[in-house]
């Protein structure tokens, strides 16, 4: 371990200064000379054919440049190749509340909204669906007409043999699971500006730069070629730094087209900013899922097979969805032994929001069903829920019923870790009432195998530059979006050199300099443009290691490289501390190595046996004239997964693993859960920072517990009732707990001197950990998410003999949920109690509409 | 609406600025001042992001009128540093993972700031309690805290937090 002089070292982000002190720069914080302001207008309407627009009005107002619609920049596009289904701004028609319908481009902000409203759009309303599982029946009016039955994607997979499974199983359990829908919510909100400049040859508008907020600046280059008909060589995209993302920024959002369109029509720069609201509507995040599991396990616990049915409410495009779906089958294996899976997926169409990739991508929600099953599943045979997951380890080096390969497997210690630091066997059912202890595993791939766009380039590509001054700057095309990204590269590059990280630049996410990186999504970046800045600077140490050693009469693997010097093995002490040797970046050696006064000083010296660092790197020059590495990486052919349909998604080189126990408690009077401590182990192979491992791991539990205990987004009629941070309910410090985070190092054979992912697969754990230990508190099994009071209240009635019960809204029941109900809504008792509002649709009787209710509203 | 003059002194330096009379102090700050620290996100008051001290005094800056912040002493994140060098808690917060996108950090970094300003051996209560006032998506606030109190017991010390 402590071979190691940077890597596995507790270390600063390389961008951190420029947070603290409010001078780094983030999308919203550029300006260019004559930027205009855009202003997106919403549809009002969940789904309706546009008839007519007429901007005229607009157009006339003092200040207004331009308005662009969707006839501006008709061509499709979509993140998926296979979902090619979305347009810059609306084209014939708007399929949410939010969808874009046109953008005004005006000298300020006030005046792009003002003439918002002097755009007439004439609108014929459509049926719209809100619920997947009615959407799957629609006939008419379908969302996109080439998706019969609103159906985006369906798949069917069988590994072994299911059936065999559940007939030799002792205990078979079922059960509907409903996670409803959250999103990202990240701090910045999507911000993009676009500047095209004119062309010194042809004369005419020209290559255009965007600065945006996010994750896959390589993706929007490319999709803004599409879209403008332009060669992605006359794009540059830069990304500056981003406030977080989550996945919300891992796709093209519309702003980041519409920004470049009104400015190619303004013909001037324009810079678009959501505001909150818009992001909800931009939204993204994780879909509400209706899980129906069924678990079929052997009386000493081991787990025979898993039979999932999932419906996603996919919202009104295609966005990850094909993804998301297959994830949340893919990853039902390489967590547990199972040896029979049978997955039926449905990724839904409905009128909202499109979602997409959120942290945890496409397993949380299972995860959620799977850990709190099997949680039931160990209290009927009578075992230690840890015992059953201990039960159910895998065997690695291994290769799943579905073709995902396991090597690096720390999950075995993840669960040693946090049982322990619980004192799980001295307090696990032993509490008093009220107060509860539960137990739940995850996993998560470090980078998805394959890529979404189908071909043969590498994942990632590194070039790392290194100059006479004894500078090192790294451009790669990863993007930093406050996981650490940069830095990690850093640490490699100077781990590999062994030089000081002062001596190290990085240049990253800016499509005209740096080489081709896929962007940070599925956990990737560590792992594979980790790799890649590992191959580059070996590749650049080989080169320096070359020219030193015919210096030193010796072979280049006899150099050791460390400490901002060269030194031939076994070479006597330093006699003397020559200066030129401490770790400066050139310092006063600058003027002597431009001048050649070094090789000359060399030549008199004879055969050295020590160098600095600045020297190799001279000698070096003298020979190769440039010094450079390149490295890339693409992973391995036996990673990439089966070859059934859907097969490329869940593959990846390594997974991580999580285990975690949390400590809860439920007041029986009010449903309130309070969460006191989490225990949280993270297998991410090896730690090469541990600061941002353990921020990752902390923040993504964090992030599960607001799934767990609070956010939700609660929607009527296909409007977003709760868009606002306020409203939602994002945790602040007060309502967090102590998460403590055990870092579980299982050094994976392929990773970056053995590390893998750390900032995604501890979230899916914290959902059921929380459930689990409700039910070790007070003994119902919620199994709808989020365990809000009312659900937590609801259920302790339903067990209550002779109590009233309690409904929430029509057909909820959060022990045994249903189907979905359009609001999440707060307390009803039937018969008497609060009135409640005569839009709420537990109000709303059979056989009368929604459109019935709207009336009786418009009163008020 | 036709724009007024008005005087504001921002991190200790005086700045005549023509503004709407509807401006927003933040605002004023991003775009007539070029001091694009403080942040907008949430556009209700609810996350903090926009932090500035008035006098001292945390405050929205997206909940000001700039007008009425004229004779009063305003300080952004940009005013925060010391004599070019980050402050024990900037270290802090870099060493200990304190942010992590770092679009909250200048928020936070405010309304902490008041608060060891006022309260320089604050309680675990006394420093959630202030930190309530602003969100974060990323850190789940944990290292935060540590870094808070690294910067303090640093403070005391009387010397730059140092991660052992």
């Amino acid at each position: 371990m402590s071979d190691f002089s940077v890597i596995g070292k507790r270390t600063a982000m390389v961008d951190s200064s420029g947070k603290a002190t409010g001078l780094g720069k983030y999308a919203d914080d550029f300006s260019v000379p004559g930027m205009l302001i855009g202003k997106i207008l919403h549809s009002p309407y969940p789904h309706a054919r546009i008839k007519k627009i007429d901007a005229s009005r607009a157009l006339a107002l003092d200040g207004v440049v331009a308005v662009v619609t969707g006839s501006d920049a008709p061509n499709k596009y979509g993140i998926l190749p296979v979902g090619h289904d979305e347009t810059a701004l609306a084209v014939e028609k708007v399929r949410y509340v939010g969808d874009n319908v046109a953008c005004v481009a005006a000298i300020s902000e006030s005046i792009a909204e003002k003439a918002l409203e002097l755009i007439d759009v004439e609108y014929e309303p459509m049926q719209a669906y809100f619920d997947p599982e009615d959407s799957m029946k629609a006939t008419s009016d379908l969302i996109h007409p080439e998706k019969p039955g609103n159906v985006e994607k369906d798949y069917h997979h069988v590994f072994g043999d299911p059936d065999q499974g559940f007939a030799e199983s002792d205990v078979v359990i079922e059960g509907r699971y409903i996670a409803n829908e959250v999103t990202h919510a990240a701090m910045e909100p999507h911000c993009t500006l676009a500047s095209f400049e004119i062309d010194s040859i042809t004369g005419n508008q020209g290559r255009l730069t965007v600065w945006s907020s996010t994750q896959v600046p390589y993706y929007l280059q490319h999709k803004l070629s599409i879209v403008l008909d332009m060669p992605m060589s006359q794009i540059r995209v830069i990304k500056p730094l981003v406030g977080g993302g989550f996945g919300a920024k891992s796709e093209i959002i519309p702003l980041e087209i519409i920004a470049a369109v009104a400015a190619r029509k303004a013909q001037a720069p324009v810079k678009i900013t959501y505001t909150r609201e818009e992001v909800f509507w931009a939204h993204r995040g994780r879909p509400r899922t209706i899980v129906d599991l069924k678990t079929g396990v052997k009386k000493d616990g081991s787990i025979r097979t898993v039979a999932a049915r999932v419906v996603q409410d996919g919202g009104a495009y295609c966005s990850y969805g094909v993804v998301t779906i297959l994830y949340s089958g893919a990853l039902l294996g390489a967590l547990y032994d199972i040896p029979n899976i049978r997955y039926d997926g449905y990724r839904v169409l409905t009128n909202k929001p499109a979602c997409g990739a959120m942290r945890g991508h496409g397993t949380v929600n299972v995860r959620f069903a799977f850990e709190s099953q099997l949680d039931e599943a160990a209290a009927r045979i009578g075992m230690d829920p840890a015992a059953i997951r201990n039960r159910n380890l895998l065997k690695p080096p291994c290769l799943t019923v579905n073709n995902l390969r396991v090597r690096s497997y720390g999950l075995p210690e993840c669960i040693e870790k946090v049982v322990t630091g619980s004192r799980w066997a001295e307090r696990k059912g032993k509490l008093p009432r009220g107060r509860g202890l539960g137990i739940a595993c995850s996993h998560y791939v470090s980078g998805a195998a394959n890529s979404i766009i189908r071909s043969d380039m590498p994942h990632s590509t590194v070039n790392i530059k290194v100059d006479r001054d004894g500078g090192v700057v790294i451009y790669t095309g990863a993007s930093d979006i406050g996981q650490g990204s940069d830095t990690v590269a850093a640490q490699i590059a100077a781990e590999v050199l062994g030089c000081s990280m002062a001596r190290i630049q990085v240049i990253a996410a800016d499509t005209d300099l740096t080489p081709v990186d896929i962007g940070s999504y599925s956990s990737r970046v560590t792992f594979m443009n980790g790799n890649a800045t590992l191959r580059a600077a070996q590749a650049a140490k080989k080169l320096i290691a070359e020219a030193v050693a015919k210096r030193m009469n010796c072979s280049p693997e006899d150099l050791i490289f460390s400490d901002d010097k060269v030194w031939k093995k076994g070479a006597a002490e330093e006699s003397v501390t020559v200066a030129a040797a401490a770790p400066t970046v050139s310092g006063h050696v600058e003027g002597q190595i431009l001048r050649g006064s070094v090789q000359q000083k060399r030549k008199d010296e004879g055969v050295k046996e020590r160098m600095s660092f600045e020297e190799a790197v001279v000698t070096a020059m003298d020979i190769q004239g440039t010094l450079t590495g390149v490295g890339s990486y693409a992973p391995p052919p036996d990673a990439r997964g089966g070859k059934h349909k859907g097969g490329g998604v869940g593959p990846s080189p390594a997974y991580s693993y999580s285990a975690q126990v949390a400590d809860v408690s439920v007041d029986e009077e009010t449903g309130e859960v309070t969460v006191h401590k989490i225990w949280a182990a993270h297998d991410c192979g090896r730690a090469l920072n541990p600061v941002a491992v353990e921020g990752q791991v902390i923040g993504s539990v964090w992030m599960g517990l607001g799934q767990a205990l609070q956010e939700e987004m609660v929607w009527k009629h296909g409007l977003l009732m709760n868009p606002s941070l306020l409203e939602y309910r994002s945790a602040s410090g007060v309502e967090s707990p102590e998460i403590e985070c055990y870092i579980v190092e299982s050094i994976d054979p392929e990773g970056p001197f053995g590390a893998k992912e750390a900032s995604e697969g501890s979230l899916a754990a914290a959902i059921p950990a929380v459930a689990n230990a409700i039910f070790d508190a007070v003994g119902i099994r919620l199994r709808e998410s989020p365990f809000t009071p009312e659900r937590v209240l609801a259920a302790l009635r339903s067990k209550k003999a002779g109590a009233k019960k309690l409904q929430l809204t029509r057909n909820a029941d959060p022990e045994n949920p249903g189907s979905f109900r359009e609001h999440g809504g707060s307390l009803c008792f039937k018969g008497k109690g609060p009135v409640r509002h005569a839009l709420d649709p537990a109000m709303v009787r059979p056989g009368t509409t929604a459109d019935a209710a709207e009336e009786m509203g418009g009163a008020d | 609406m036709s724009k007024i003059l008005i005087m504001l002194n921002v991190n200790g330096r005086s700045h005549e600025i023509a503004c709407e009379p509807n401006t927003l102090l933040l605002d004023c700050l991003r775009q007539d001042l070029g001091l694009t620290g403080s942040k907008r996100a949430c556009d209700d008051s609810s996350c903090g992001a926009c932090t500035v001290q008035i006098d001292g005094v945390p405050m929205l800056s997206c909940a000001l009128l700039a007008v009425s912040c004229q004779g009063q002493r305003i300080t952004t994140i940009e005013g925060v540093a010391e004599h070019g060098s980050l402050s024990a808690l900037q270290k802090a917060y870099s060493d200990w993972g304190g942010s992590q996108c770092g679009y909250c950090t200048p928020g936070f970094m405010m309304t902490v700031n008041a608060l060891l300003s006022e309260t320089p051996d604050p309680t675990d209560e006394q420093i959630g309690a202030a930190l309530s006032s602003n969100l974060c998506r990323c850190t789940g606030y944990v290292q935060m805290i540590q870094a808070i109190k690294a910067a303090i017991r640093a403070e005391q010390q009387g010397r730059a937090a140092k991660r052992a």
